[in-house]
């Protein structure tokens, strides 16, 4: 009990440092701080599968993404015009804990005792050949919510590259890179990603028995890719390769397709026969977290900014 | 139970806070982190939920904390675009804020 108050109290001040911060680039160290503290109220809570995931996207990724954007913002991100104004700010703070208030008065409403899923989803994780109860929610129980985000990963990549003026579609994204051969970064950068990416690989495969999974797994090889990307190792594809075009709708189609043979298979939409849902899930998983990895890499990559060479 | 409280109370703390930025900041990234905090306090209070639904041998109700996976991956991709759209301003404009005025 002791912890979890230090840490409440931990997550509470950082949380509000990431507000209040006048410089840009200390509110977002305080927002991977952040992330990371949360990673473990997460792990209080018993989710050590969303604990996993917060580390990874909501504090490593996010923050990659933010540290880029703040440093490319320079001095226009530091300005402070058009602050608001004191009367505006108090009546803001009334607003903003009067809502903070009716969500505290709304914790002792919660029903008693807890409704929950959690003994359906025990009762039936025989048949996924699943042990990991959250890989069976996100797919088997809920796939369609699973399948639905790849689809929203896809959209939002799509809608990121058409920010791109006309005669940059189908170029490159910015080049992050140093790419100075000798430093220090490009050694630890071959040093990490191979190490890395058999880290991704393995958090993606246990995700059946304990807690990991596609998502986690694919985070961690986006995280590898970016690394490399920054190290000047690797360029950043052009967006109109049939490859990696390949790659991104390899996911979502092998999901769809499987889910529609469910049809006939198992008389239901993205339904598994038991005899061999295992396999069908396997089968689902790989693509998608190659996917998914590619979609999120591309995501902190940003929209083409450069002309193809070819 | 009480810790179950706690971050119940910790998650509605970072709704107000992260509503605040979100009015008060006038820098767009800013209100991207801002939003941010809303979103991790929406998502912990799932997990509260979570956790009061433990039952079967396990810590809490899988379901919610599957949605909340859901929701992370989203709200990064959310966030992207955000940062996309902000640059693209920044770069068209010069501008990092939304002043009316200028």
């Amino acid at each position: 009990m002791a912890f979890d108050t230090v840490l409440a109290v931990s997550v509470l001040g950082v949380a509000a440092w990431t507000i209040v911060a006048r410089d840009m680039f200390a509110a977002v160290v305080g927002f991977i701080a952040f992330g990371l503290l949360v990673a473990l109220v997460w792990l209080r809570l018993a989710a050590p599968d969303v604990a996993l995931t917060e580390a990874a996207l909501g504090s490593g990724l996010t923050g990659g993404l933010l540290f880029g954007v703040s440093t490319r913002l320079g001095r226009a991100g530091t300005t402070m015009a058009g602050e608001t104004s004191g009367a505006l700010r108090l009546a803001a703070v009334l607003v903003c804990a009067l809502i903070a208030a009716g969500l505290v008065a709304l914790l002792p409403l919660l029903p008693e005792p807890a409704p929950t899923l959690a003994t359906l989803a025990a009762a039936n994780i025989t048949t996924t050949g699943l042990q990991n109860p959250v890989t069976a929610v996100l797919m088997a129980y809920r796939a369609i919510d699973t399948l639905l985000e790849v689809v929203v990963l896809l959209l939002v990549l799509l809608g990121m590259w058409s920010l791109a003026p006309d005669h940059l579609w189908s170029g490159l994204p910015r080049r992050s890179g140093l790419s100075d051969p000798d430093g220090l970064l490009t050694f630890v950068a071959q040093l990490l990603v191979p190490v890395g990416i058999l880290v991704g690989i393995h958090i993606f495969w246990i995700g059946s028995v304990t807690p990991g999974g596609e998502f986690q797994g694919a985070t961690i090889l986006a995280a590898m890719w970016i690394l490399a990307s920054v190290a000047g190792l690797v360029d950043a594809p052009a967006t109109n390769r049939r490859w990696l075009r390949l790659l991104l709708v390899a996911g979502p189609a092998v999901f769809l397709a499987i889910g529609l043979a469910g049809f006939a298979i198992a008389g239901s939409f993205l339904a598994y026969p038991a005899s061999y849902a295992k396999l069908l899930i396997l089968t689902i998983e790989i693509p998608v977290t190659l996917s998914i990895a590619a979609m999120l890499a591309l995501l902190v990559a940003g929209p083409p900014e450069r002309e193809s060479q070819r | 139970m009480s810790a179950v409280v706690l971050y119940g109370f910790c998650s509605a703390m970072l709704v107000g806070m992260g509503l605040f930025g979100l009015i008060t900041h006038p820098q767009l990234l800013r209100k991207i982190l801002a939003f941010n905090l809303v979103g991790s306090g929406v998502f912990l209070l799932f997990g509260v939920v979570a956790r009061r639904g433990a039952a079967a041998g396990f810590g809490g109700d899988p379901v919610p904390q599957a949605l909340v996976i859901t929701g992370l991956v989203v709200a990064f991709a959310a966030t992207a675009l955000a940062v996309a759209l902000l640059l693209r301003l920044f770069h068209e404009t010069g501008r990092a804020t939304l002043e009316t005025d200028g």
